[in-house]
């Protein structure tokens, strides 16, 4: 099979204009993948699945990622006038002196395609697209037309991480009602405070258990007073 | 109505049959618990075992698994509870004939299981509906659903038919049909019906 490289070349040279990008895996698998506009992503998915020599015609698993905002804190030295007492006189200094910035790089919502061909019994192609941001602009074309077995996939994708899949047939909610209004596999979803929680917590659910204890004793207990009524009947 | 159980015994030898109503009541209800054909993860498939040759559930009254609420007596809340399926089981529950008896099997329809701590599970079945016996296990094995069963039949046979005791389809008083959770926004509403499930007070 041709590597991610070639295949960017492939790509290039068939779609005008496609911005692909090459995201290097590290890991020992490396199985690198290939990032695309959103732009192009319909004639690109296209010509992957159409190329007689790729004929990547079997999309195998459809997910996203959330990338929330990061806040990013670098050390950055700049030259600054500064007041020095040099050899008993004082006088001003261009100094290099350190300074903290924090910036914000904005987040996204990201769909991940692996691509498989059945003629050609060769893959996975890992496939990347971005959304602009993760709360108003967070449409992605829909690969629906490309591939059928996308259909669910995206949906599962919308439902869970929010992604609006344009040009989709039937883009509701697969997993959670429709009336529900999160996405659950966002890394900033608040779960619901609905379970008692284990004598011994620690971590992650010792926090939340002190969150929800404090909430308990916030309210005078309302507990106490359901117990008392359970205790004097009405239990079956 | 007491009756000595040597004495009983012993006229049962000579062909003589001494019983109460309540005993004879209990008796028919106990020997005839169907189930409901309802399964909802993996437990259903042990369930499914039991009712099989090898394990046989007929053995003990609990012989048709039938698909309508209306002709059951008994719901087996074999798997997990998700939030989504909850409505369902409740409403159910609801049109099943009484007297109807529950049995929550498994780890996930007694608390949410390894699920406990996910947003959509619900975690345990008895915030909603009363359940009668609990089979604890993941899956639990076929033996520990005939035991749930002979346990529940135990249950049954003890039932008095009046006074305080009265089990609640016989007390006109008792609430005959749960409210039906809704689903809300992020989470079911409400969480659990405080009536049949007090929300446990955490200790520490």
């Amino acid at each position: 099979m041709k590597t991610v490289e070639e295949i960017k070349a492939a790509i290039e040279k068939a779609v005008p204009g496609a911005a692909v990008e090459i995201v290097m895996n590290p890991g020992p698998s490396a199985q690198n993948s290939l990032r695309i506009g959103k732009d192009h992503a319909l004639s690109i998915a296209t010509f992957l699945r159409d190329d007689a020599e790729l004929a990547l015609d079997f999309l195998s698993n459809l997910t996203g990622v959330d990338w929330p905002d990061k806040e990013i804190t670098e050390k950055v030295k700049i030259p600054k006038q500064v007041l020095k007492t040099v050899d008993g006189v004082e006088q001003t200094v261009e100094e290099l002196v350190e300074e903290t910035r924090k910036r914000v790089e904005p987040g996204h919502l990201e769909a991940v395609y692996h691509l498989y061909s059945m003629a050609k019994k060769h893959g996975p192609v890992v496939m990347r697209m971005r959304t602009a941001n993760r709360t108003d602009d967070v449409t992605l074309p829909s690969l629906t037309p490309v591939w059928r077995s996308a259909e669910f996939q995206e949906r599962e994708v919308f439902d869970l991480y929010g992604v609006e899949f344009k040009g989709h047939p039937d883009l509701r909610r697969i997993l959670m009602w429709d009336g529900f209004k999160d996405h659950p596999m966002r890394r900033d979803y608040v779960d619901p405070d609905d379970f008692e929680y284990e004598p011994t917590p620690h971590d992650e659910v010792l926090a939340r258990a002190q969150a929800h204890k404090n909430k308990e004793q916030g309210a005078g207990n309302p507990n106490q007073v359901v117990q008392e009524q359970a205790a004097s009947g009405g239990g079956r | 109505m007491a009756v000595d159980e040597g004495l009983k015994i012993e006229l049962g030898k000579q062909g003589v049959i001494v019983t109460s109503l309540q005993e004879l009541y209990n008796w028919g209800r106990r020997s005839s618990v169907w189930p409901m054909q309802f399964g909802l993860a993996c437990c259903a498939i042990e369930m499914i075992a039991t009712t099989m040759a090898r394990y046989d559930m007929a053995r003990f009254g609990a012989e048709i698994f039938r698909p309508s609420p209306r002709q059951a007596d008994m719901m087996i809340i074999s798997g997990t509870v998700t939030k989504k399926m909850a409505p369902q089981v409740v409403r159910l529950y609801n049109q099943m004939a009484e007297p109807k008896y529950v049995i929550a099997m498994g780890a996930c329809a007694i608390s949410g299981g390894p699920f406990k701590q996910g947003y959509n599970v619900l975690k345990g079945i008895d915030r909603y509906i009363p359940v009668d016996v609990h089979i604890p296990g993941c899956p639990p094995r076929p033996e520990a659903l005939l035991q749930a069963l002979m346990t529940l039949q135990k249950k049954i046979d003890g039932q008095p038919l009046t006074g305080d005791n009265r089990p609640p389809f016989l007390d006109a008083e008792a609430p005959g049909e749960f409210p039906v959770p809704e689903q809300g926004e992020h989470d079911l509403e409400p969480t659990s019906n405080k009536g049949v499930w007090p929300v446990p007070l955490v200790i520490r």
